[in-house]
């Protein structure tokens, strides 16, 4: 579960960015997931708890954004909605599609004390 | 009700009114004094946090990408490689694709030419060595790295590793991820290349149930195709519902076992790799 290493790089951004920015509790993280992102949300969620345990962030919300998948299809020459890398053109039926959008997994930001 | 944190057993200072919140006061002058919940402050009911002597809570930009670190030491280990000009690929599969046979074959064949490169191997596995010990048998250098808990190789487990088997100028390095079609697509090792591995005896649908790995991959190398005739395995749709997922993915059928198919593998490898000829700076990977 890739999860775990995606929460604990959360954290240790966390950690850098309080440094950074002079706080020290993290109350809310706000994170954008693509819905082609590599992260499940509920996996996230889970291992955020475990994770943050113990830290400047324990207690923490997990707030997650997610964000629609979109492509450019080839043949018809326009941005379509990608739910799932597999799915074709609503338009054309095709599968010459280019991912333009949806593989978002950042730190928007944090509520900080 | 105190109005800040939303706790429902406010006290007046020295007279509990309930008994249920004795470390818990409210001055008359509403000045918030909350102590003995633990080192860092606590949640309220509503989620409010009291930390005495802190800033209220205030709203900060990050605008990071999640795997930002692994990013950067990917594309350093990409810089490292180009600067000896190197060509490394990324083997990936679910575990029991043939990956490591296929390996020990590709390296034989490949010491094996006249035009010989240097070749080098980084097995990534949970434990032990003996991918490692295999790869060695061959008489090419390897190094295992053992993730332990871990379910993929990172950027920065790869540099280490490189740090450690100091390949030749022109080498072709193999990784050789831990085996397992999820967690390794999320993870740049600074490669030039990420070579996915499906046998036969898999289902030809492993494309569609793992969308993820084969949209990262640069190239599909169905493996085991000496078993074709004993099992019920299309190949021509394996190849369309992959193609699906990643339009116009090169794909070559091998057999690790008989050698079919072996020579357009060696091919690919070879024709791709950065010219050795010139400065360092003239060789980018491919």
């Amino acid at each position: 579960m890739h999860e775990m290493s995606l929460t604990e790089s959360i954290l240790r951004i966390l950690e850098t960015e309080a440094g950074r920015q002079g706080f020290s509790r993290v109350l809310e993280v706000r994170l954008e997931v693509g819905a082609l992102s590599h992260a499940d949300p509920d996996a996230l969620r889970f291992c955020f708890d475990a994770v943050t345990r113990g830290s400047l962030a324990e207690g923490a919300r997990l707030d997650i954004l997610r964000l629609p998948g979109t492509g450019w299809c080839l043949p018809c020459g326009a941005e379509i909605a990608v739910a799932r890398r597999f799915d074709p053109c609503p338009r054309c039926g095709g599968h010459q599609i280019q991912v333009t959008a949806g593989d978002e997994l950042r730190i928007k930001d944090l509520e900080v004390a | 009700m105190c109005g800040v944190c939303g706790c429902g057993q406010a006290t007046v200072e020295g007279t509990p009114a309930s008994g249920q919140a004795p470390h818990h006061h409210h001055h008359h002058d509403h000045h918030h004094h909350h102590h003995s919940h633990g080192a860092r402050g606590t949640a309220g009911p509503l989620g409010a946090v009291h930390a005495p002597g802190l800033d209220p809570a205030r709203i900060v930009r990050i605008e990071q990408d999640i795997l930002g670190e692994n990013d950067r030491l990917a594309a350093r280990n990409r810089a490292w490689f180009a600067d000896r000009a190197m060509r490394t690929l990324n083997l990936v599969s679910a575990p029991g694709s043939g990956k490591t046979t296929l390996l020990v074959r590709t390296l034989t064949a490949l010491m094996a030419r006249a035009d010989a490169p240097p070749v080098a191997v980084i097995e990534g596995d949970q434990q032990t060595d003996l991918d490692a010990q295999r790869i060695r048998a061959t008489g090419a250098p390897a190094v295992q790295i053992n993730t332990g808990k871990g379910c993929h190789l990172d950027a920065g487990m790869v540099a280490r590793a490189v740090a450690d088997l100091d390949p030749a100028r022109g080498t072709v390095l193999f990784i050789e991820n831990v085996g397992n079609l999820v967690c390794p697509a999320a993870f740049d090792l600074g490669e030039a290349a990420r070579v996915l591995v499906i046998s036969v005896t898999e289902g030809e649908d492993k494309p569609l149930k793992y969308p993820d790995m084969v949209h990262a991959a640069d190239l599909m190398l169905l493996n085991k195709i000496d078993l074709l005739p004993h099992v019920a395995f299309d190949v021509d749709r394996c190849v369309d519902l992959a193609r699906r997922v990643k339009p116009g993915l090169p794909v070559l059928p091998v057999s690790a076992t008989t050698g079919e198919g072996l020579d357009a593998w060696l091919d690919w490898i070879l024709d791709h790799r950065p010219a050795l000829a010139g400065a360092a700076a003239d060789a980018g990977p491919a």
